[in-house]
């Protein structure tokens, strides 16, 4: 589906992401952890097109990404980021229906399928009409998911998505979240520094640091069979709720 | 997308506006002839003298009349714009023939000037018959209580205030010299227009005046007329400048306008000046009257409107609202569409960006006056000048707030609309122009009141609008006319405002108002 081919990326003299290949398989979700700082924001802007890699390549859907396809790939990938990222002058259904009615969807099959997402993400009808200022915080995540799922991408990527929520809200919006990937079978790649998320979220974790890949697997097995003493600390350092 | 629609006919409606403005026949049309006169009240008598001489040989005649100053007549009498105006000898060597005298060339007698003239294809003419120099006065009973009668008495009088005019401090025989040759310490200088430096004068704000030595107001206000004991002012005798090509297009006439050489004393001259400026009599009748009984002609008089005077008051204010709507509907319309662009390139490209708003920063720092010289020899007289300036001093607000509001939108919003994959122009147009929009439209907004004041300048290259009234109003030391352009144009300056808030309620998001 995804895959990375020796991938680097530095700012400046700073290597942010070190040489480094991964495949992200259809259907599964793949959280990527680590400190601030560790090149996981990074790894997605990669993945997405914001930023191009100094060395290597990334694929997507069997094709190389180039400037001159991304636009194209960007509309088989969702992207959702920290308190959504609407735009502040579009409502919640103007936000989400924005791209389709750029691409000249009838107007009665984007409110059909803005009126589906709005169910799925558990969004009250009502605030469809309300601007990202009129709607709270979980409102406005929901709403970011509902943009990023709008036409059925084959990946969705998020970048902190529950980063700017208070617990109650996050608690309810990650059950909502996975349910929702579950039920799709969408294949997922998360960014969080949040262990407790990791788990469970994902089936797949890659532990970063430094702009290295530290460890991957099941969130179990680096529990279970740390790859080195950073694992350990990371770990640790973090309240795993029971899984 | 109604709003797109309305945008596009919006694009196109400004774009047919510049190109018809563009190919307006620029310069002034040939058939007739275009007389030209200064905005004080001797030069608008003089040009009615002219332009009744050219009409008497039977010839159309258009008289141009209170042109901003020196130098925008002499440019349209270069470009062509108008065809004769009265100027002075003084202003004449000084002030057109700047340039041959840093050359090194001679230019002592009136002949030599003639000369001189002659190589830039006009004429100039002998005497009309009066010196109107510059000098300095004072109120008398001032002059007498501090016992000064000529200009080196001043020296010991610090204390004096002085008003100079606009024209006399800029001028390179002007303030500066004056001030260098009598060794004048520092006094406290107001620039200002001659005209209201009489007033000046009689509330007594200041004390000493640069005036002209034919001012009708020399005798009415009791002025003395301090002696130039080092005898700086230069002669100011009046002649006629006209292009030499007049004498090929309409000999009959050229040799009309000539025959008032002479013709005109020092006497003479103030007793016009007198019967315009305090017997409120017509400038046009004063000159017919002149020629009919000086040189035998047969001017009609005009008749005296005797409509009622809310008619009058009407009338002109129907017109110079016209004129002022078209000068800042069409430089601000013209600027929307080359700015908001300009600001959007601005946004993209950093060098360039800093380069544009360099630019447009320095436009808007030339003055008034220098930019509408630079005009005339492009546009020659009238509306298209006016709007070229005026369309120069819109660019900076929208260019920078077109480009402050596209800078400031933040970073995740803007990466959002690249992430779902838009392209460049579609996040443009869908997403950063609506996000910038408040701010573009308050740089539209702050462009349109500057301009509504700014086009009041039109007035001094014959574009007329509300500057007209005033600049006849302060001439005439009428403050009913002065109102009657300052107030619609405070008006409309409110009315702009208002109309801007309206038009923020229908074109910015509602979700970009709530707070």
């Amino acid at each position: 589906m995804f895959s990375l081919q020796n991938v680097s990326k530095s700012f400046g003299d700073l290597q942010v992401v070190k040489p480094t290949t991964i495949i992200f398989n259809e259907g599964q979700s793949t959280v990527l952890i680590g400190p601030s700082g560790c090149g996981k924001s990074t790894l997605l802007r990669l993945l997405i097109g914001l930023i191009v890699p100094d060395t290597g390549t990334i694929e997507f859907g069997g094709e190389k990404l180039t400037p001159s396809n991304i636009l194209a790939q960007r509309q088989r990938m969702g992207y959702v980021i920290q308190d959504g990222g609407l735009f502040p002058h579009l409502t919640a259904q103007e936000n989400v229906g924005l791209l389709a009615k750029h691409l000249r969807w009838d107007r009665s099959k984007i409110d059909k399928r803005v009126r589906e997402l709005a169910d799925l993400t558990r969004l009250p009808h009502t605030a469809l009409n309300r601007y990202p200022l009129q709607m709270s915080g979980g409102q406005r995540q929901r709403v970011g998911i509902m943009r990023a799922l709008m036409l059925d991408p084959a990946v969705v990527l998020l970048d902190e998505p529950m980063g700017a929520l208070d617990p109650l809200v996050r608690f309810d919006l990650q059950e909502d979240l996975r349910n929702i990937f579950r039920s799709l079978r969408k294949t997922s790649i998360m960014v969080t520094h949040d262990m407790g998320e990791a788990g469970f979220f994902g089936d797949r974790v890659l532990l970063l640091s430094e702009g290295s890949i530290v460890q991957e697997g099941h969130l179990q097995d680096l529990i279970d069979r740390p790859a080195n003493e950073y694992v350990t600390k990371f770990i640790n350092a973090q309240r795993i709720p029971q899984t | 997308m109604n709003s797109t629609r309305y945008r596009m006919t919006l694009f196109a409606g400004a774009f047919q506006l510049a190109i018809w403005v563009a190919t307006q026949s620029v310069h002034a049309d040939q058939d007739k002839i275009q007389i030209g006169s200064k905005s004080f009240t001797e030069s608008v008598i003089l040009g009615e003298v002219l332009a009744h001489l050219a009409r008497s040989t039977g010839v159309k005649v258009e008289h141009r009349a209170e042109l901003g100053g020196t130098q925008i007549l002499w440019q349209a009498l270069q470009a062509g714009d108008i065809d004769a105006y009265v100027d002075y000898t003084g202003t004449i060597r000084e002030e057109l023939l700047s340039d041959v005298l840093k050359q090194g060339v001679e230019v002592r007698s009136e002949s030599d000037m003639q000369e001189q003239m002659t190589k830039k294809h006009v004429i100039m003419s002998d005497h009309l018959g009066f010196n109107n120099t510059y000098a300095l006065g004072m109120r008398e009973t001032i002059a007498q209580a501090k016992n000064i009668t000529k200009i080196s008495d001043l020296t010991n009088h610090k204390d004096l205030e002085f008003g100079i005019s606009d024209e006399f401090m800029e001028r390179k025989d002007g303030w500066k010299q004056l001030a260098l040759k009598y060794r004048f310490p520092v006094f406290d200088v107001k620039t200002m227009d001659h005209n209201l430096a009489y007033r000046g004068l009689e509330r007594n704000s200041i004390q000493v005046t640069d005036l002209y030595t034919t001012d009708a107001e020399i005798e009415y206000y009791r002025l003395r007329v301090l002696e130039d004991d080092k005898g700086f002012f230069p002669t100011y005798y009046a002649v006629i400048l006209m292009r030499s090509d007049l004498r090929e297009r309409f000999p009959k006439a050229a040799d009309a306008l000539l025959s008032v050489v002479g013709k005109i004393d020092s006497s003479t001259m103030t007793a016009m000046s007198a019967n315009v400026r305090l017997d409120r009599e017509l400038e046009t009748n004063v000159a017919a009257s002149f020629l009919n009984e000086k040189l035998n002609l047969n001017v009609p008089l005009a008749q005296v409107d005797t409509s009622a005077e809310w008619k009058r008051f009407f009338g002109r204010l129907a017109t110079t609202t016209k004129e002022h709507l078209f000068l800042v509907l069409v430089s601000l319309g013209l600027a929307i569409v080359s700015a908001i662009p300009l600001g959007v390139f601005a946004a993209k490209n950093e060098h360039a960006g800093n380069l544009i708003l360099s630019i447009v920063g320095v436009i808007q720092t030339l003055p008034s006056m220098a930019l509408l010289v630079f005009m005339i020899p492009l546009f020659g007289l009238g509306a298209i000048p006016a709007i070229a300036a005026l369309f120069f001093y819109s660019l900076l607000p929208i260019v920078r707030n077109t480009y402050a509001g596209l800078t400031q939108i933040p970073t995740p919003t803007r990466e959002s609309a690249e992430v779902i994959g838009l392209p460049s122009v579609a996040r443009l147009r869908l997403v950063e122009i609506p996000l910038a929009m408040p701010s573009i439209l308050a740089g539209i907004k702050t462009a349109a009141v500057i301009n509504v004041g700014t086009a009041t300048i039109g007035a001094l290259i014959g574009a007329g609008g509300y500057g007209a009234p005033i600049l006849t109003g302060i001439r005439l030391s009428s403050i009913s006319l002065i109102l009657q352009g300052a107030v619609p144009a405070a008006v409309m300056a409110v009315l702009v405002q208002y109309l801007f808030s309206w038009f923020e309620r229908w074109c910015v998001s509602p979700g970009l108002r709530l707070k």
